[in-house]
Formats: structure tokens, sequence, C-alpha cells
């Protein structure tokens, strides 16, 4: 179709206007936001306040811990080890903040983070609710090896003792039994050698 | 300037090199300065912070960049056509240099006083496009030569535009030297040649609207010789990269770049000559007052490189602002409409200036 040059005129200089008027418009826009302040959070400075049901990096009090397991369990991808040792009569192990009576000692209480999918399962469980999630997102390490968390409160020759400690008592007991057994055997008729227990 | 040095020193080739060292401290400065503040202005356009470590705000984070890109390992590909590769960066920063010899920084300070300055300028400055070609087919690349090609076409075809708009000026002050330009619009804001020039006469007053017009058309047609956003399909980084130099590193990179700052202030500085009265003060100068001859220049100085800035500031904002044009709409603006706007404003300026 062809235009008649009336019109065509007309468009053209239209064109010409809107070209003109709308970078006006773009630019008074821009010109605006010049002053406008930076949306920017400078983060290592400034940190954004976090939500407070936030999952992050898992914490164990290990004061409050009574070596239930139940957290390891549940966890799904198996990142808590606990190891635990019975204490010995006489041993005052403390009780938890919410008054139950420690009865093992947590010689392990290992969390590897870097497996940790922060699922959040291990800490409805724990009875004692010492195992939490923290706020704490800054965690990098430059070896792998830093990322298991440690969380037991005894060190390795402690926890080596408690064990050394038990045995030795579970011996005793084996013996005194064994003892017991011998004494009863040689008195009357011996019914039934004593089975060793199990524990 | 060049008498300057030459009774000062009394030799040739001191005094030549020292007049040539001011145009080049200029882009220097020009860059590095240019550089932060594109990155601070694109930043506060888009309500970020921007470069803010590098000392107060971040200034000298282009420092940091030069000396960064100064130490860089000169990677070549081994294709390459090793002479025209090397030449290219050299001949665009010349390019670029070389325009400023004419650029009368203050009535005193300048490179040289040729008659012709503006045609020189015209001339010395599409030098660049031989360079930008010769990158681009050197690299053995196709981002590097479509970015040239694009580039050369674009370049050629504003120069029609640019030259229409520096010839309907060349018409009305008489004259091709800047220095008589800036000279003409002596000093004060009403005198100069987007006022319609000195004097008090009706054509001065009929010509307002013409000059602005005329000043919109050399203000677009510089802004996409000098391939800046929205005419930056040369080097358009989403398509090509960047285009012609896209294969190009270190001081060779530094080169390209320093000559993109020195066009972009060359094109803001001529377009400040022409139009806004070069080096002249909107308002007068305390050295007349005072009778301190040296205070003249320094105020003429600083006037000068004040409207350079606010043009370089200008381009900024449009690149901000503007997304890139197409191909053919760029071609379009330039030939169906800056062509025929200019060519129908050098008419009637003409018409004008005989009244």
């Amino acid at each position: 179709m062809q235009k008649d040059g009336i019109e065509f005129m007309r468009e053209y200089l239209k064109n010409t206007w809107d070209g003109i008027y709308t970078v006006l418009v773009g630019m008074r826009i821009t010109f605006k936001h010049l002053f406008t302040p930076a949306v920017t959070i400078q983060y290592p400075e400034v940190k954004v306040k976090l939500p407070d049901r936030v999952r992050n990096r898992l914490y164990v009090n290990i004061d409050d811990c009574i070596g239930c397991d139940q957290c390891s369990r549940a966890c799904p991808v198996s990142c808590i080890e606990i190891d635990t040792v019975k204490s010995i009569p006489g041993e005052d192990l403390g009780t938890t903040s919410n008054g139950k009576k420690k009865a093992l000692w947590v010689t392990k209480f290992d969390i590897d983070i870097a497996k940790c999918c922060y699922c959040q399962l291990c800490v409805f469980p724990c009875p004692t609710e010492c195992i939490y999630m923290t706020d704490v997102y800054e965690f990098s390490e430059y070896e792998r090896a830093n990322l298991l968390y440690k969380f037991s409160a005894l060190n390795q020759d402690e926890a080596a003792q408690k064990k050394v400690n038990y045995e030795k008592f579970q011996a005793e007991k084996e013996a005194q039994k064994a003892a017991a057994a011998a004494a009863a055997a040689a008195k009357p008729k011996p019914e039934t050698p004593a089975q060793p227990s199990d524990n | 300037m060049y008498q300057f040095f030459f009774d000062l020193t009394g030799n040739v080739i001191i005094s030549t090199l020292a007049v040539a060292l001011v145009p080049l401290i200029c882009i220097l400065l020009v860059t590095l300065f240019g550089v932060w503040l594109e990155r601070k202005v694109s930043a506060w356009m888009q309500d970020r912070v921007g470069p803010n470590r590098i000392g107060p705000y971040g200034i000298f984070q282009t420092v940091a960049d030069f000396i960064k890109m100064l130490q860089k390992e000169d990677a070549v590909s081994s294709e390459i056509d090793g002479v025209l590769y090397n030449i290219a960066p050299v001949l665009v920063f010349a390019g670029s240099f070389a325009a400023f010899a004419v650029i009368p920084f203050a009535a005193t300070i300048i490179g040289s006083e040729i008659e012709v300055g503006l045609f020189y300028m015209l001339a010395v400055s599409s030098f660049v496009v031989a360079g930008i070609l010769m990158g681009g087919w050197s690299s053995n690349n196709k981002y590097s030569l479509l970015g040239s090609m694009r580039s050369a076409a674009q370049i050629v075809s504003y120069e029609i535009p640019t030259a229409l708009v520096v010839l309907s000026m060349v018409m009305l002050t008489g004259t091709l030297s800047l220095t008589q330009i800036s000279e003409l619009q002596t000093s004060s804001f009403w005198h100069w040649n987007i006022f319609g020039g000195p004097g008090w006469e009706l054509s001065k007053f009929l010509l307002i609207p013409f000059m602005v017009v005329g000043f919109i058309i050399i203000f677009i047609s510089t802004l996409a010789e000098v391939n800046r956003t929205p005419f930056d399909i040369p080097e358009a980084e989403s398509e090509l990269v960047a285009g012609y130099f896209t294969e190009y590193c270190g001081m060779k990179y530094g080169m390209f770049m320093l000559a993109e700052y020195g066009n972009m202030f060359a094109v803001s500085l001529l377009v400040s000559v022409l139009f806004f009265g070069g080096y002249q003060s909107p308002v007068g100068y305390l050295g007349k007052t005072f009778g301190i001859e040296w205070l003249v220049s320094l105020e003429q100085f600083g006037w000068f490189f004040a409207k350079g800035w606010f043009f370089i500031f200008v381009q900024m904002w449009l690149r901000w602002t503007l997304p890139r044009l197409r191909v053919d709409q760029l071609m379009t603006l330039c030939w169906k409409y800056l062509i025929p706007y200019a060519v129908i404003n050098l008419v009637i300026i003409g018409i004008i200036s005989l009244l």
C-alpha cells in the first residue's frame, strides 16, 4: 500500500519525536536512580538477619547429652557417629539440664558436617534437646577433614581410660560371678553353670 | 604551547615531546578516571555501590586494574596475522591520540595551531577504522572480524551526519580552526553557538532551534563513532564477546581501552568546542579581574575539562539508559533520520547566516 506524502511525513516526524521523547523519559528514570541509595548489602561487613527457624551448622551441647544415639539413628545420611561406654558404679556423671541422670560416657560424638544435609531430623528425637541448629553459616575449610566436628568432652586418653575402667569392672564382676559359681558348685550339686552375662 | 616550550628549553625535540606529553597525560588520566566513573555511574544507576574497596570510593580501583594489565602475559594465538595484529592497537591509539593535537585546552594550551583543525580532526579520527579492521582481520576470529566489519560500517556511516553538522558550523563561523571557533564564542554563555553565537541580531534567535537540532545530531553521531552504547554493536558483549579486540590481552588490550576513552573525551571536547564555547568560561574569569595571565589559562583548562566530563557523563548516562540498537535500526537512524535532518539543518543555517 502506497502511503501518500503527507501521511508519510506525519509518521516520519512522529517517529522522530517519539525517539527523542522516549530517550528523555528513560534518561529521567536513570537520573532518578542515580540518587537512589544502593540496595546492596555489603556482606562480610553487614549481614542480613536470618529467619528464626533457619537451619545451619549443627551444635551439640555435650554436657546435656546422655548418649542415647537417637540422633544418629535419625540421620538420613549417617553423618553422626556416637560411641558410648557404660559408667561404673561410683562414677558420678551428673545430670542433664532437664534433670535426667546420665549413665553413659560419650566417648565419641562426631558430626561430619560435610555430609550433613541440614534436614534437622536429628534435632527432634533428642530427649534433652542438646543437639540443635545454630545460625552459623560461615564455616568453610580448606581441608575436608576439618569439617569433622568432634563434640565429645573426653579426649582420646580419657575415653580409653573409661573403656579400660569398664572392662576391668566387668572382668571383676565376671571373676566374682565365677567365684560365686565355684563356691556354689563346691557346696551342693551344681545345677547349671553360670552363664557369662552378655553386657 | 610549542613556542613556549621552545623558548623554555631551546631544543626542538624536547619541546615537541613536551607538547605531545600533555594530551597523553590527559588521555591516561581520562581513562583511569573515566573507567572508574563509568563503573560508579553504572552502579549508581542500578542502585548498586560499585567499586569501593581500593581507596576512598574505590578511586584507585582502575589504577590497580591498570597495574594488573601491565603485568599480564601477552598471550597470542598461533593463527594470527602477526604484523597487522601488532600494528592494530598502536594504530587505533595513534588515531585517537592524534586528534588531541588540534584541541585547544585553553587559549594558550594547544598542540598545533593549524588553520584546518576541524578538518584534521575529522580526518585523523577516521584513521581509527583502519586499525579496527586490521585488529579484527588479523585476529583470525569470527567475533573479531564481525565486530570490526560492523564497526567500519558504523563509523563510515556516521561520519556523514557528523561532517554535515561540522560543515554547517563552519559555514556559520567561517573558520576551520578550533581555536578561532572557541574565541568567537566569547566569555559568556549567551554567546555560545548553541545560543546562536555572539551578537544580538535577529538571526541569532532564529538560529537557536537549528543549533539545538545540530547539537543533537552531532552528539548522536559522535556517540556512534566512538562505539558507545546504544551504538556498541561492534563490541556487543552479549553477541561478540568483546568485538574487534576479543583476541587481545595485556597492554595491547589496554591500548584499545585507552583509545576508546581517548575517543570519548575527544568527541566530547569537539562537541563542546562547536556548541558550548570550548574553553570559554560561561561567566567570566577571575584571572582577568585580577589581571593574572596564567590564572586565565588555568581557568580555561578547568572549564574545558568540566565541559568534556559533562559530555562523557551524558554518554555514560545514555549507555546505562538505552538498550543496544540492531544493525538495521542503526543504519535506519543514520541514513533515514540523521542525514536528512542534518542536510535540512545545513540548508537552513546557510540561509540564516546569509541574513
